[in-house]
C-alpha cells in the first residue's frame, strides 16, 4: 500500500466503507436484537453484507466474499421469514459480523484469518437454516423472492405495462417522477425503464422542459385503478397508459438476477447498465444523458425481492454530503486556532495597555475579532468531535467475547450513542472502558445460578451510557450484579498492606481502594481479568484525559463506574485568579459561585481547618495558595475571594483565592508530556501576557486535601 | 561510574558548548542543543523539586526550566535578567537549563577527554561525564542523561 498506486487507493477506501458498512450492520443487527424485526431492518444488514461482499469480490478477497456471501444466504432466510430472529440465531449473527470484521481487518493487512474459525462460525451459522441453501449457492447472488409472496392464491399475478410521459407542467408543480415510480413499484416486482432518446444536444436542450419517460414493467395483484390511484395528484399533467401484458412477456425479465434494488440506484451506484431488454418491450433504455437539471434517475429497476410494503423510503436518510479528510490536516488547523486565540488575548491586552478608549474603533473591532476567534475555534472543535457510537460497538463485541469465554448471558445495553466527543478522548478511551467491561462482565456480574437465587433475571445487564452535562460527557458503565463486596475489599487491601489492619473506612473509601495500584479481587485469575492491569491503570488513563472516575456501589443492586470527562482537550472556559502573586486558570465549569469573605464568614474546625458558611452550609475552605505550596496559610481571609467547588457528586468546597482577573477561553496545553502530572493541576495555558498560567483542577485539589486531613487524622505516614 | 558514550572511538572532536554556573566551568554536547534564550521569568510549578524553577513559554509550548545551579548542589545566585536558558533535548524531551553565561562553542578531540575521577562522595559529580583542561582550566561536560533522567516526570 505504500506505492502511488491508484488501485490501493481504491482499495483504501473500500476498507473505510466496509467499516462504515459493518457499523450499519451492528446497528441493524442490535434493532433485530431489540425486537425490530421489520424487513427494512433486516434489509439493512443483508445489504451491508452484500456490499463488502460485492466491493471484496472486486479486490479479489476470497475468503471475505466467501464468507460474506454465505452469511448473506443465511441472513436471507429470515429475509423470507424461513429463520427466525431468535436469541440464538441472534447471537451467531452478531458473532458472524465480528468475524467479518476481523475477515476485513485481516485482509486490509493483506492476511487471511485461519480458514478452521470461519469455517466453525459458518457452520454454526448455516445449522440455523438446516444448510438447505448451500446447493443453490453458487450462481445465485440474489434469490428472486418476488415470486413465493405469499399471496394466499397459486395464480400468477398479472403483467402490466404503464407508460409514464410527464409533461413540463408537472415538474412546475413540483412533483417528482421518482416519488410516483417508487410507490408504483411497491405494488409489485418491476422494472422501469426510461426513455430518452427524446433528450436533444445540450445547446438545444430547453432546461425546463420534460424530455424522458418511462415504461415501468410491472407484476402486480393492484388493479389498475390502484395504479391510477398513485398517478392521481399528476392527473392531466402527464401522459398516462396502463396495458395489461402476456405473463410470459415480463417473466424472463423478472427473474434477471442482481437487479439492485431502487436505493442501490438512489446512491452511488452509477455504473449500473440496465440489462438487455427482451425485444417486444420497445426501445432499449439509453445510457444516461445529463446536463438536464431534472433531478432523477434516468433508469430504475425495482428489486423483485422485497415484499411491497410501504418501507423503502425510511431506510434512505438524507445523509448530508461528507468529505474525508486527514486526521493530521484537522490537527493542524487546530493547532493554527489555538495560537490564533492565544495571538488574540495578546492583542486585546496591548490594546487594553495602549489605554485606548473602550468605544474606539480599535476596541470595538477587537470584540467582533474575539468573537469571530470564537466561533472558529467551537467549528474546529466540532470537526473534531465524532459520536462515541463506534466506540460503544466495540465494546458490545468485548462483552460478547467475554461473556461467552466465562459462560455468563448478558444483555449489553448501550444509552446515547450519539453523543459527541473529542476524537482522541474516543481513542485514549477504548482502552481503559474495555478493561471495565470486562471486569464489569466478569466481576460485576454473578452467574445465572446466584442471579436466580437473590430473585433476579437470568441475563445479567450492563448498560454503557453517554451524556453530555454541564460541559463534560459523562461516561456511566453500569452493572446489575451483587456490588461490591466491601468486607472482601477491605481484607484484601489488608493482606496486600495497602491499608493497615483494622482501619475503620467508609464505604466509599473502601470503593476507592479498587484503584490502588496493586489491588485485584478476583480470587482466581480468569481468563478475561486479572492480568495484573487494575482499575489503578484505568484510572491514570482517564485523568491523563483530563477526567476522573468515581464508583458507586449497591450491595445486591450493582455497580456503576462514572467518568468524567472534558469534551475537547484543546479549549476551556476559565476563571483566571491571582493567588499569591501568581496567575492561575480555575475551570469555569467547577464554579458555582464566587463569594467574597466578610469578616465573621470564616470558622475554624480544628487545628488546620476552616469552613464558611455559605447559603445555610457549612463548606470546607482551601487555600489556594497553601495547597499549591505557594505560601503558608494567609493570616486574614477577609476582603478575599472564594469559589465555590462542585464536585460531580454533589460535595463542595470553597477555594481561596486572592482576586478575580477575568473570565476567559484558554487554550489548554498539556504539562504531561513536558512535565509530568502536577497534583492539582490538570494542564496549562498561555496568557495574553506570553506567561504560562497553571490551569487548576480543583476535584483533585479537594481529594488531596481531603485526603491529607484524613491521613493526619489517622496519623499515618504519607509521602509526598 | 563512565558513560558508554565517551568512548565511542570515533576520531572525531566533540563540539561542546560551553558555559557558566556559579563561578564553574561547564558544557553540554552542541547536538544536543536546540537554543539558547534569555531569562524570562518561569510560572512555578507547585509540589516541584526545588532545582524546578518552573515552566516557560517557548513559541506556544509549554518548557520546564531546571535551574542547573541547584541541580548540580552550587551556590545558587538569585536568578537575574542577565541569566541565560540553554534550550536542550534530552530523551526526546526538551528542557531549558538557566545558566550564568553562555562562554563559548569549542572543539575537543575525543582523546583529550577523560573520565571524572571517582569521588562518590562529591554530588554533583555524578552528573558530569568527562573533563577536560582548556587553556588550563578545567571545563566539565555534563551528562545530561542524569541532569533530566527520562522518567522526571514521576518527580511531581
Amino acid at each position: 500500500m505504500s506505492t502511488p498506486d491508484p488501485m490501493a487507493e481504491i482499495r483504501a477506501s473500500f476498507f473505510i466503507e466496509c467499516e462504515e458498512l459493518l457499523e450499519s450492520l451492528q446497528d441493524g443487527l442490535i434493532a433485530l436484537d431489540g425486537g425490530d424485526t421489520d424487513a427494512e431492518t433486516i434489509n439493512i444488514c443483508f445489504r451491508a453484507v452484500h456490499s463488502i461482499k460485492g466491493g471484496a469480490g472486486a479486490f479479489g478477497l476470497d475468503q471475505l466474499v466467501k464468507f460474506a456471501h454465505r452469511y448473506e444466504t443465511v441472513m436471507d432466510a429470515m429475509r423470507a421469514g424461513t429463520l427466525a430472529a431468535d436469541r440464538e440465531a441472534m447471537l451467531l449473527f452478531f458473532r458472524a459480523a465480528d468475524l467479518l470484521s476481523d475477515i476485513m481487518r485481516a485482509a486490509q493487512e493483506g492476511d487471511l484469518l485461519d480458514d478452521s474459525m470461519v469455517e466453525g462460525t459458518l457452520k454454526d451459522l448455516e445449522s440455523l437454516t438446516g444448510g438447505i441453501e448451500e446447493e443453490e449457492e453458487e450462481e445465485a447472488d440474489f434469490q428472486p423472492m418476488g415470486l413465493s409472496m405469499d399471496l394466499g392464491t397459486d395464480e400468477e399475478p398479472p403483467f402490466y405495462s404503464v407508460t409514464f410521459a410527464p409533461e413540463r407542467e408537472l415538474f412546475k408543480s413540483g412533483n417528482e417522477p421518482q416519488h410516483l415510480m417508487r410507490s408504483l413499484v411497491q405494488m409489485g416486482p418491476a422494472q422501469v425503464i426510461c426513455h430518452s432518446q427524446n433528450v436533444p444536444l445540450l445547446d438545444a436542450l430547453d432546461p425546463v422542459a420534460a424530455y424522458l419517460s418511462w415504461t415501468i414493467e410491472i407484476q402486480t395483484d393492484a388493479s389498475e385503478q390502484d395504479m391510477l390511484d398513485v398517478f392521481d395528484f399528476v392527473d392531466g399533467l402527464c401522459t398516462l397508459k396502463i396495458e395489461r401484458r402476456e405473463e410470459d412477456a415480463g417473466l424472463g425479465l423478472l427473474e434477471m438476477p442482481g437487479l439492485p434494488s431502487l436505493d442501490d440506484i438512489g446512491g452511488d451506484d452509477a455504473d449500473f447498465v440496465p440489462p438487455p431488454l427482451p425485444p417486444e418491450l420497445g426501445p432499449p433504455a439509453a445510457t444516461t444523458t445529463d446536463g438536464s437539471e431534472i433531478p432523477k434517475p434516468p433508469v430504475a429497476n425495482a428489486a423483485p425481492a422485497t415484499s411491497a410494503r410501504p418501507k423503502t423510503e425510511k431506510n434512505a436518510p438524507t445523509a448530508n454530503p461528507t468529505v474525508r479528510v486527514d486526521l493530521d490536516r484537522i490537527d493542524r488547523l487546530v493547532n493554527l486556532v489555538g495560537e490564533l486565540v492565544i495571538n488574540q488575548a495578546m492583542l486585546s491586552q496591548s490594546v487594553t495597555e495602549a489605554g485606548l478608549n473602550t468605544n474606539s474603533q480599535v476596541t470595538s473591532g477587537l470584540e467582533e475579532f474575539m468573537q469571530l476567534t470564537r466561533d472558529i475555534q467551537d467549528s474546529v472543535m466540532m470537526i473534531r468531535a465524532q459520536p462515541v457510537k463506534s466506540l460503544f460497538q466495540r465494546m458490545s463485541r468485548i462483552v460478547r467475547e467475554s461473556s461467552a469465554t466465562i459462560g455468563k448471558r448478558v444483555n449489553f445495553v448501550t444509552v446515547g450513542e450519539n453523543t459527541e466527543v473529542d476524537k482522541t478522548v474516543i481513542e485514549r478511551l477504548a482502552d481503559p472502558l474495555t478493561h471495565m467491561i470486562r471486569n464489569a462482565v466478569d466481576h460485576g456480574l454473578e452467574d445465572s445460578a446466584d442471579r436466580l437465587a437473590s430473585g433476579k433475571s437470568e441475563d445479567g445487564t450492563v448498560t454503557l451510557s453517554a451524556a453530555h452535562k454541564s460541559g463534560r460527557v459523562i461516561i456511566e458503565i453500569v452493572d446489575d450484579g451483587s456490588g461490591i463486596n466491601r468486607p472482601k475489599v477491605q481484607n484484601i487491601a489488608e493482606s496486600k498492606g495497602l491499608i493497615p489492619a483494622g482501619a475503620e473506612l467508609s464505604d466509599s473509601e473502601i470503593d476507592a481502594l479498587l484503584f490502588l495500584p496493586g489491588f485485584s479481587t478476583a480470587t482466581e485469575i480468569s481468563n478475561l481479568s486479572g492480568r495484573g492491569v487494575g482499575m489503578d491503570v484505568v484510572r491514570s488513563a482517564i485523568q491523563a484525559l483530563g477526567g476522573r472516575i468515581s464508583i458507586t456501589s449497591h450491595m445486591g443492586k450493582g455497580t456503576t463506574f462514572s467518568i468524567s470527562l472534558p469534551l475537547t482537550l484543546a479549549v476551556l472556559d476559565g476563571m483566571v485568579v491571582k493567588v499569591a502573586g501568581e496567575t492561575l486558570v480555575v475551570p469555569l465549569g467547577t464554579i458555582v459561585e464566587t463569594v467574597s469573605l466578610q469578616k465573621g464568614d470564616v470558622r475554624t474546625l480544628g487545628p488546620n481547618s476552616n469552613v464558611i458558611h455559605v447559603r445555610d452550609t457549612f463548606v470546607p475552605l482551601l487555600d489556594l495558595g497553601a495547597e499549591l505550596g505557594y505560601r503558608t496559610s494567609p493570616a486574614t481571609f477577609e476582603g478575599a475571594v472564594v469559589l465555590l467547588i462542585t464536585q460531580e457528586d454533589g460535595s463542595r468546597a470553597a477555594v481561596l483565592v486572592d482576586a478575580i482577573e477575568e473570565q476567559r477561553q484558554v487554550v489548554i496545553k498539556g504539562l504531561q508530556e513536558a512535565y509530568g502530572r502536577v497534583p492539582g493541576i490538570a494542564a496549562a495555558t498561555i496568557l495574553g501576557d506570553g506567561q504560562i498560567a497553571l490551569i487548576v483542577d480543583p476535584v483533585d485539589l479537594m481529594a488531596s486535601a481531603i485526603g491529607r486531613n484524613k491521613q493526619t487524622s489517622n496519623s499515618l505516614e504519607f509521602a509526598g | 561510574m563512565t558513560d558508554s558514550k565517551t568512548s565511542a572511538t570515533n576520531a572525531q572532536d566533540l563540539e561542546l558548548l560551553s558555559f557558566r554556573v556559579a563561578e564553574q566551568e561547564y558544557s553540554v554536547d552542541i547536538m544536543s542543543v536546540r537554543e539558547i534564550r534569555g531569562w524570562s521569568r518561569a510560572t512555578p510549578l507547585p509540589h516541584a523539586a526545588a532545582h524546578v524553577c518552573g515552566v516557560i513559554n517557548l513559541r506556544g509550548t509549554v518548557l520546564p526550566i531546571i535551574d542547573l545551579a541547584k541541580r548540580l548542589g552550587l551556590e545558587v545566585l538569585a536568578a537575574t535578567e542577565r541569566n541565560v536558558i540553554i534550550v536542550v533535548q534530552v530523551n526526546g524531551q526538551t528542557v531549558g537549563l538557566v545558566v550564568d553565561a553562555v562562554s563559548d562553542i569549542l572543539s575537543i578531540p575525543q582523546s583529550e577527554l577523560q573520565p571524572p575521577p571517582d569521588m562518590s562522595s562529591e554530588r554533583g559529580q555524578s552528573y558530569i561525564r568527562a573533563l577536560t583542561v582548556v587553556e588550563g582550566r578545567m571545563l566539565r561536560v555534563l551528562d545530561l542523561d542524569s541532569v533530566h533522567p527520562a522518567m522526571e516526570a514521576d518527580a511531581a
